[in-house]
């Protein structure tokens, strides 16, 4: 599948485009087909991601969405060697997905 | 070289001409740096990012304009170019053209251009900010403005 | 250390007041991200992994505790209560909102802080020796030197837009501490014959894709006309240098490019021109200057005792503690390469409790070194012992200068956009591999240094062992570089064959290690054993 990530603008945030909107969640995000694009242009230019990219990422079995590269695994939950300040400082397994 | 304190757009259609001169522009319009030496008569000269400025310095006394364009604004070689030519002592104008964006102004003003035609118009109040944020320079340059270390020591 | 007139104040709030208008303008859409990207990194603001990073400027590395503090508070208010220390002497905040980056500015600049030209394509920060001041051996304290040349290049009109970045260094001594040859504008104070001060100028060195060391383009410019030299340098480049190809921008490539002597020829060329236009500052200004770097009121008569009976404050004085210029004083090293810590960070807690030991035990002063330690310049030895009691309280206190586990490390893949590889936890595992200290102290001085990317900003290209991360396929792995040095002798580390996985190289590493060991002759550092007997050995050592 595609799906479209970036930042947001104002708070650098590392946001997935939803299908409606943006989340900081990497399993709200959705398939865009051929069109992440044209969306990115769209929400670019109301300032609503910067810096905005499309990427490969799979489905998993569990229904989670798996960015393609670690890069955007990282994104998608935060530093490896601070499990401290991801989005799962909980989960002790965190880090083997991102891997 | 004349100096006011807010450009004078030379027409209302011309609102992409910021001038902060108070002479009559040269109605010429510029031609190349080749063109021009092949027109003994040329007063308008036109120099790309990368021309050499010092090919003019035996010419600038039948100089009134310069253009010296930005092809993207990151591309600061005209900054270069503009100093150059004052320091060889031309008083004309000197025009800078293409992506020429409001934040890059003052530096340019102190470089030497006095006039600027921006692929993009410059809002009028954008441009007033942006010209008066500094109230002092840390450095000479082609402009008349006095270095902090002058001020220091009087 | 200097201290802000008025007319500085009111540039730095004046730039204040610029960011957040352009800011403004950039969450109110009146630009794009390719029109505001210079200017945020022009104040430091990049957009990383995680969140918008912002670099603050230390001119010369060199803080006191009311800067330190408001870092801390900085860190606790708007960060995410930390801060990273690196290699060019600056301090980064890695979870900034760009809506919250005006208002840091404007703190910073009630402590006589900025951000500006720490990135994008300026001229940045100016780095110096962190000995400065205290080290027996520098002809002048270089310091004044650096901050009259950081104002002379502060929103310089002609050269803020060019080709790359322009990093200048000076130093004051033979022994260079500050890899000053690995700089595009390297300089060392001398004295001639006559006595007089200039400078040897050493252009065009630089690290990133290609690296190159600088060569020496002037044997002694007069100090007087340094910054004309210094424009004329700048303007050979910013004319000719590429502007179609952001990797051939550096000024290292035009040197490579034109040659040493024809780059010299130009510079001296534009130098004869330009010296004559009056841009430089007089006698005076520099000695406004240099009355703020005079030697603090040093005391005399102090022993040059130290009370060695407690064995762990004895290991620490013995690795971290360097000989000052001052009978009865000492230079005090503070390592942020805890092991199993990352290397260079430092908790708001902690920069709180350097802040009370530089305040209370060196004259306020504290300096980052390039190698992302700090430095108490200035301490009585007599108050030693009590400075590593709160340090190793404050999780501070590891002895390990210079030693296998000091780790230069890029923040890499776990925080860069830029990188290919996480740099990080291969530095973890190196020092907790090596963490016993006998085993640190039998390898003895040993700079491994670790780039996430070919940017080079881990300076494996200076490193005794370098790590580069590379992209292999979509994973993440590792090329293993020897012989570097970013000191006087300084060398550009080798490759030494296929790369490796992240378990790999840490094997690697200490196959080479146990190389170094076996045929070293008495007294030979890891480097010195490699300029001995060169690559072959080790690469058979390695890849067996």
């Amino acid at each position: 599948m595609k799906i479209i990530t970036g930042n947001d603008l104002k708070s650098g945030a590392v946001i997935w485009w939803t299908g409606q909107d943006w989340s900081i969640h990497v399993e709200d995000a959705a398939d865009v087909g051929d069109n992440g694009e044209q969306i990115l242009a769209v929400e670019d230019a109301a300032c609503r991601v910067n810096g905005g990219y499309v990427i490969d990422a799979e489905r998993e079995p569990d229904g989670k969405v798996r960015p393609a590269h670690i890069k955007d695994r990282i994104r998608a939950l935060g530093p490896t060697v601070r499990p401290d300040l991801t989005l799962k400082p909980a989960d002790p397994n965190a880090g083997n997905w991102v891997i | 070289m004349a100096e006011s304190g807010n450009p004078v757009p030379q027409a209302a259609s011309e609102a992409n001409y910021l001038r902060f001169r108070d002479d009559v522009p040269a109605d010429e319009p510029a031609v190349s740096l080749d063109s021009f030496f092949e027109q003994p008569n040329a007063v308008s000269v036109r120099i790309e990012a990368g021309d050499d400025p010092e090919w003019l310095i035996p010419h600038l006394a039948r100089v009134k304009l310069v253009e010296v364009d930005f092809p993207k604004f990151r591309d600061g070689r005209g900054f270069s170019s503009a100093r150059i030519l004052r320091e060889a002592g031309y008083t004309g104008e000197i025009k800078a053209t293409g992506d020429v964006l409001v934040d890059l102004v003052w530096f340019m003003r102190r470089c030497g251009f006095d006039s600027f035609a921006p692929e993009v118009a410059i809002d009028p109040a954008v441009l007033e900010g942006a010209l008066n944020r500094y109230p002092y320079v840390y450095q000479h340059a082609a402009d008349d403005a006095v270095p902090i270390w002058k001020l220091r020591h009087g | 250390m200097y201290k802000y007139d008025h007319y500085d104040q009111a540039m730095v709030d004046a730039r204040v007041a610029d960011f957040r208008d352009q800011t403004r303008r950039r969450i109110a859409g009146q630009m794009t991200d390719d029109q505001f990207k210079p200017l945020r990194l022009k104040n430091g603001l990049y957009l990383q992994l995680h969140a918008y990073m912002l670099r603050i400027a230390i001119p010369y590395g060199t803080l006191d505790s009311r800067q330190l503090r408001k870092l801390a508070h900085i860190a606790r208010t708007y960060d995410r209560g930390y801060g990273h220390f690196t290699t060019r002497q600056n301090l980064q905040f890695h979870w900034i909102k760009l809506e919250q980056a005006p208002d840091i500015l404007a703190e910073l600049a009630e402590v006589e802080m900025h951000c500006i030209q720490t990135s994008g394509e300026s001229i940045r920060n100016i780095s110096a020796d962190h000995y400065a001041g205290a080290a027996a051996d520098e002809i002048i304290d270089p310091r004044p030197w650096a901050e009259m040349l950081r104002q002379m290049t502060t929103f310089h009109p002609e050269f803020s837009y060019l080709p790359r970045k322009f990093k200048i260094c000076v130093i004051a001594a033979e022994e260079d501490r500050a890899a000053m040859r690995w700089h595009d504008f390297g300089l060392r104070i001398v004295k001639n014959e006559a006595g007089e001060i200039g400078f040897e100028v050493y252009p065009g060195g630089g690290m990133g894709r290609t690296p190159f060391i600088a060569y020496k383009s002037a044997d002694f410019v007069p100090q007087h006309q340094i910054f004309s030299y210094l424009q004329a340098v700048l303007r050979v480049w910013n004319r000719h240098a590429r502007r179609d190809n952001i990797h051939k921008q550096r000024m290292k490539i035009l040197v490579h490019e034109l040659g040493e002597e024809e780059f010299t020829r130009q510079v001296e060329a534009e130098f004869e021109h330009i010296r004559k236009l009056g841009t430089d500052f007089p006698q005076s200004e520099y000695d406004r200057i240099a009355a703020y770097f005079t030697p603090p009121p040093f005391e005399t008569g102090l022993s040059d005792e130290i009370d060695r009976s407690d064995p762990d404050f004895a290991v620490w004085v013995d690795q971290q503690v360097a000989a000052h210029k001052a009978p009865g004083y000492a230079i005090a090293n503070i390592s942020l390469k805890k092991i199993g810590g990352i290397g260079g960070d430092i908790t708001a807690e902690q920069m709180e409790v350097v802040a009370d030991l530089a305040e209370r035990y060196s004259f306020d002063e504290l300096r980052v070194s390039h190698v992302q330690n700090l430095v108490l310049p200035h301490v009585r030895k007599r108050d030693l012992y009590a400075v590593w009691q709160a340090l190793r309280e404050a999780e501070l206190a590891d002895a390990n200068l210079d030693l296998v586990t000091d780790i230069i490390a890029c923040p890499g893949l776990d925080y860069c956009s830029l990188a290919n590889a996480r740099s990080i936890p291969v530095a973890q595992k190196i020092a907790e591999r090596f963490a016993d200290y006998d085993r640190q102290q039998d390898v003895g001085e040993l700079k491994i240094k670790i780039s996430g990317c070919i940017n080079a900003c881990g300076h494996h290209h200076a490193g005794h062992i370098g790590i580069l991360g590379v992209d292999r396929k979509g994973t993440e792995n590792y090329q293993l570089l020897l012989g570097g040095s970013g000191d006087e002798n300084t060398t550009q580390a080798k490759i030494t064959g296929p790369g490796f996985d992240e378990d790999g190289i840490v094997d690697a590493v200490e196959r080479a290690i146990e190389h170094y060991r076996t045929i070293r002759d008495p007294g030979e550092r890891f480097i010195d054993t490699y300029r001995r007997v060169g690559m072959d050995g080790f690469k058979e050592a390695i890849y067996g």
